[in-house]
């Protein structure tokens, strides 16, 4: 029997739970709407490394750790971590992996990479591949600057429509056991490119995809917007939002009151961050940290998290290519009886 | 509709949604800012030629462009410099303090790729550009400033 539904969901039939997660920050998204959630905030963005890159991998390898421990787990006992982050080679999450000596998958997904591990890591439990399995992505604003824009001190102005990356982490810790988490079921997004180029303004360029996701996980399941006490994405940031709730009415489905999206909500309006938090830690650590603790107290019981993916590199955009973005979708639920 | 119909009007739309930056009062934050430094710049020469008043003009002009060279790449190293271009835009960009923190902000930046392949080879990554179109400009000035 295919656990699937449609063309693009997959059903986990044995509810794989969500049993740890951890979440950390920079500074900067330390003093924003989300401070007193995150598990840890650095007063240090380079948490007392030499470079960037070393900070987000070590970022990395702390929360992978403290999930393990809020599972109750040991390192010995994860079967597979899946892992991603924005570098050139996901160097960040490999090296982390290298100092944990657990089995690693790296995935790819850009800013999507939170629901991709989710995904994967869910279908290993499900199949009963793995037992437990830490899923985990992260990015850092200065090591992301510097491999896709200018130099930290270089005097230039941001575009109106830019957003900010998050230097943050997150690790989710799924397997079987006991937890109020469950993951019910996951829509796997297309590449999706309506031929945004301005690199400036990735909420544009990702918007059409979350729509191309969401608007498949509801003609799969058979489920209406409203059926989600939360509908969250990743990183469109306030313009990409706006776009993805357009162009979900343009299809006939209204999203409004029960749809948030992390890179909006990040950092405070004084933050002068514009259009709002961006990268795989902005999704990841929301996610990590907020989104569980109102699922495992039943405050919300059924969240649809779409993270959202920008598939460029610096030279596809400087030869002219367009921007790609892809969306995958994870749906949680509060409770579910039955265990793995 | 077709896909490049569709890609279109998309496009259309989000030009027309995206906030655009306010030209006035980047204008006044660019003008004040820059002509602030251009005043520093005169400063730094006239007090050149109040106290050594032998100097010539042009040899005050050339001290005054290499103190504000210095003092930029001190304030991109203390990083104050990318505060001031975030606020000034154009203000601080054009004048030669732009050029000197376009060369420091990448050397800071990728040195810890080494000092070879890292700050020298990365240093004129921002203003290696400015060089070429600056020298290629001003080899068809030559010519043309040649042959009339």
């Amino acid at each position: 029997m295919l656990n699937r539904l449609g063309e693009q969901t997959i059903v986990f039939t044995n509810k794989p739970r969500v049993l740890g997660s951890c979440s950390i920050v920079g500074p900067k998204e330390g003093k924003g709407n989300f401070g007193k959630y995150f598990h840890k905030v650095l007063g240090d963005d380079l948490f007392g490394e030499d470079s960037y890159e070393k900070a987000e991998s070590k970022m990395m390898q702390f929360a992978i750790t403290e999930a393990i421990q809020d599972a109750k787990i040991t390192k010995n006992d994860i079967d597979i971590l899946f892992a991603g982050d924005l570098m050139n080679q996901i160097t960040s999450s490999s090296f982390a992996a290298r100092t944990l000596q657990v089995p690693y998958i790296g995935l790819f997904g850009a800013c999507s990479t939170m629901a991709e591990s989710l995904i994967m890591g869910s279908v290993y439990v499900d199949g009963g591949f793995a037992k437990y399995v830490a899923c985990a992505t992260g990015s850092h604003f200065s090591s992301a600057e510097k491999q896709f824009r200018y130099p930290l001190e270089l005097g230039t102005q941001r575009p109106p429509s830019s957003q900010w990356t998050v230097t943050g982490t997150g690790c989710s810790i799924l397997g079987c056991g006991e937890s109020p988490i469950s993951i019910v079921s996951a829509t796997i997004g297309k590449v999706v490119d309506w031929a945004v180029n301005d690199v400036n303004n990735m909420g544009a360029a990702m918007a059409p995809a979350a729509m191309s996701t969401l608007k498949a996980h509801l003609d799969d399941t058979g489920k209406k917007p409203e059926d989600y006490d939360l509908i969250l994405t990743g990183d469109l940031g306030k313009l990409g939002s706006e776009i993805l709730m357009d162009l979900m009415e343009y299809n006939g489905y209204k999203i409004g009151n029960n749809y948030s999206d992390c890179g909006q909500m990040m950092f405070t309006s004084t933050q002068k961050t514009f259009m709002g938090g961006s990268g795989c830690g902005c999704g990841a650590s929301i996610l990590n940290s907020y989104v569980y603790d109102r699922l495992r107290t039943g405050e919300l019981k059924n969240v649809l998290f779409i993270a959202t993916g920008a598939l460029m590199s610096t030279v596809s955009s400087q030869q002219g290519n367009s921007i790609p973005g892809i969306a995958h979708a994870v749906e949680f639920c509060y409770g579910g009886k039955k265990d793995v | 509709m077709n896909e490049q119909e569709r890609n279109e009007r998309y496009n259309a739309y989000i030009e027309a949604k995206m906030p655009k930056t306010k030209p006035w009062p980047t204008l006044f934050h660019a003008f004040w800012t820059g002509g602030l430094i251009c005043c520093l710049g005169e400063l730094i020469k006239d007090l050149f030629l109040y106290f050594f008043p032998y100097m010539s003009t042009l040899d005050a002009t050339n001290w005054s462009l290499i103190i504000l060279i210095i003092l930029a790449s001190f304030l991109t190293g203390i990083g104050v410099y990318d505060r001031i271009g975030a606020y000034a835009g154009a203000g601080s960009i054009v004048p030669i303090t732009g050029f000197s923190n376009s060369i420091a902000s990448p050397a800071l930046e990728f040195k810890r790729e080494g000092l070879v392949f890292g700050l020298m080879a990365k240093m004129f990554i921002i203003a290696g550009p400015v060089i070429v179109s600056g020298t290629v400009a001003s080899i068809i000035v030559g010519l043309i400033y040649l042959f009339i």
